[in-house]
């Protein structure tokens, strides 16, 4: 059958489950199209050909024998290098784990793959999940889709890449502060932050352990649906996932919420943002308006973004983000020592100490040695109180705000980030600017809230343009049905770039 | 505005995060580092004295599983990825002084 690629997950499994096509063909036509374009998108740290094809003629022989495919049976996804795998290395793109292997597969990789689907490979990231353009990557850089001299986002900028360059049906990422939304948005596909707890972080290598969370990147929303029911759901090995029903996101996906109210946080509106997207966002308003809804202001004070008479850009949220998830990776960091796994100097060392800090000071790059460092500075004897302890009130205050904006609105319509993609190497010079990508997205995962980004039309210059909706805790039914509802209403659906189509 | 992280400072930080650090780094590292912690310095504009911390985004309790024996890794699976190994442990260069 011709036009595999062009099929949804949904309508790839509904069409290998009718049998008119098959996993293997299927699975054939991905790595054809990895093959082709890796050259020129580099999304992926490996690609496991082998193991992906026989996990598809195995869900061949299972239709063959009448049995049920599951509702991913045959659809080739591929996950983040964060999320471990017994199958092939587990690197988080760090130099410091070029070679680690991973005794066990992450509760949602699993899932995936009970629900028939094919793991094609692992993809690029910034170090460790830290950056916003795949740059910080220890081993390649990974390029736009739509614009090979631009980044795909990040740190979810392979799982991203890949998706909207066709070289997988769907793929799984994790959302620390933007990191599956922001890249979503720079490469025109559909990326969504679950509710915090909503999905198992047990084998994703932790980050921010209060902020992490692993979601689905896709090329419609009813694809995401589908893959966050699949993965969502209590793991005894999580004590931080929630032991509570994961209702079937398809189930009422099509029909349109009534009496929607959205609500527009009027700080993420400020001369900070790009036009285009601001008339983006006010056009997906009007298409909502039109569909019945009410669009209404609302106010986000402890997200505000200020911008200076120089363009500078600061926000409280961006501030409180980085001192709380530069403080949970400098302890969860801690665990690479070179003597458990990763790297180790093949220099001769006096003793343990020097043993830690010379296999450290080789095994990670650049960014990942400023969070440590940073982390452990707000951590320190006589500045906890100032820094960590502060952020943390921070915190609080910001969600507060959320949850004075939900008694007045069900869902909060906002952009993903400030630009469309932009160029490599653009930002790379001065690590404060690269943070000031999220200052629309980390406020989310503060607050522990679910988001969803989707695409919401183009650029003069032909770059997709992402807009969020974000809704209370465990709202992610209502936030699908409210994306759907402008899927539908919008011209955007069937939405990819000309390399997938080529 | 604010105050700059210095190179002793950044020294002692390399000290405490176990990261070997050169004279350049250390020099690169108090440029960048001072001019992120001025940023951090943004929330002192901000009255949270009647605020609690919140360090978890939902409300989190402590979550004790049953005292039911499971399957782990064997030793084997546990020392696979071990730079240096002897026998079932994992070797290190000496931990305490000659002296």
């Amino acid at each position: 059958m011709s036009g595999i690629a062009e099929l949804s997950a949904i309508d790839l499994a509904a069409a290998i489950a009718a049998g008119q096509v098959g996993a293997v063909e299927a699975t054939q036509t991905y790595l054809d199209a990895i093959e082709k374009r890796e050259p020129r998108i580099d999304a992926f740290n490996e690609v496991l050909a082998e193991r992906a094809m026989d996990t598809a003629r195995s869900i061949d022989t299972r239709r063959q024998n009448a049995r049920p495919l599951g509702p991913l049976g045959g659809v080739p996804v591929a996950v983040k290098d964060n999320l471990c795998t017994t199958d092939g290395k587990t690197t988080c793109s760090s130099r410091i784990l070029a070679d680690f292997q991973a005794p066990y597969t992450a509760t949602a990789v699993q899932k995936l793959e009970d629900a028939g689907a094919v793991i094609l490979g692992k993809t690029n990231l910034d170090e460790f999940a830290m950056g916003s353009s795949t740059e910080n990557s220890g081993f390649k850089v990974t390029r736009n889709p739509w614009d090979t001299d631009r980044v795909p986002g990040g740190s979810s900028g392979g799982s991203a890449a890949c998706v909207a360059a066709g070289e997988a049906a769907a793929a799984l990422g994790s959302d620390t502060g933007g990191s599956i939304r922001q890249p979503a948005a720079f490469c025109g596909v559909v990326g969504f932050k679950p509710t915090y707890g909503r999905v198992s972080r047990l084998g994703l290598v932790a980050y921010g352990s209060s902020l992490d969370q692993i979601g689905p990147l896709t090329v419609d929303v009813p694809d995401a649906a589908l893959l966050t029911g699949v993965i969502a759901g209590h793991d005894p090995g999580d004590s931080t996932s929630v032991a509570k029903d994961v209702p079937d996101y398809l189930g009422q996906l099509e029909t349109p919420i009534e009496n929607l109210r959205i609500g527009l946080p009027v700080e993420f509106y400020s001369n900070a943002l790009e036009a285009e997207i601001n008339a983006a966002i006010h056009k997906a308003a009007d298409i909502y308006k039109a569909a019945g809804a009410t669009i209404l202001d609302v106010s986000l004070p402890h997200s505000r973004i200020d911008c200076d008479a120089h363009g500078n850009l600061s926000s409280y949220a961006v501030a409180c983000y980085y001192i709380v998830a530069m403080a949970e990776a400098s302890s969860n960091l801690a665990r690479y020592d070179g003597v458990h796994y990763g790297h180790r100097t093949a220099e001769k060392v006096d003793d343990i100490i020097d043993l830690y800090s010379r296999s450290r000071a080789e095994g990670f790059g650049q960014e990942v040695k400023r969070r440590i460092m940073l982390g452990t500075y707000t951590l320190s004897s006589g500045y906890y109180d100032a820094y960590y302890n502060k952020a943390l009130k921070v915190r609080r205050l910001i969600k507060n705000d959320f949850d004075k904006a939900f008694e007045q609105c069900d869902v909060l319509l906002c952009p993903v980030g400030p630009t469309t993609a932009f160029k490599i190497g653009e930002k790379t010079d001065d690590p404060l600017t690269m943070y000031l990508a999220d200052i629309y997205t980390i406020s989310v995962n503060l607050a522990g809230l679910p988001a969803l980004a989707l695409p919401a039309g183009l650029s003069e210059s032909n770059l997709p343009i992402g807009m969020q909706l974000i809704g209370p805790v465990f709202s992610e039914d209502r936030i699908l049905r409210a994306a759907r509802m402008y899927e539908k209403a919008s011209d955007i659906t069937r939405f990819r770039s000309e390399m997938a189509r080529a | 505005m604010g105050k700059t992280i210095d190179n002793d400072q950044v020294r002692r930080i390399g000290v405490l995060s176990r990261i070997e650090l050169s004279d350049q780094q250390v020099q690169t590292f108090a440029r960048q580092l001072g001019r992120i912690v001025e940023y951090f310095d943004k929330l002192n504009e901000l009255d949270t004295d009647n605020v609690e911390p919140m360090a978890h985004a939902l409300e989190t309790h402590n979550v004790l599983a049953d005292d039911v024996p499971s399957e782990s890794l064997t030793p084997d699976q546990g020392l696979a990825n071990a730079p240096s190994r002897d026998g079932d442990f994992f070797r290190v260069p000496k931990v305490l002084g000659d002296s």
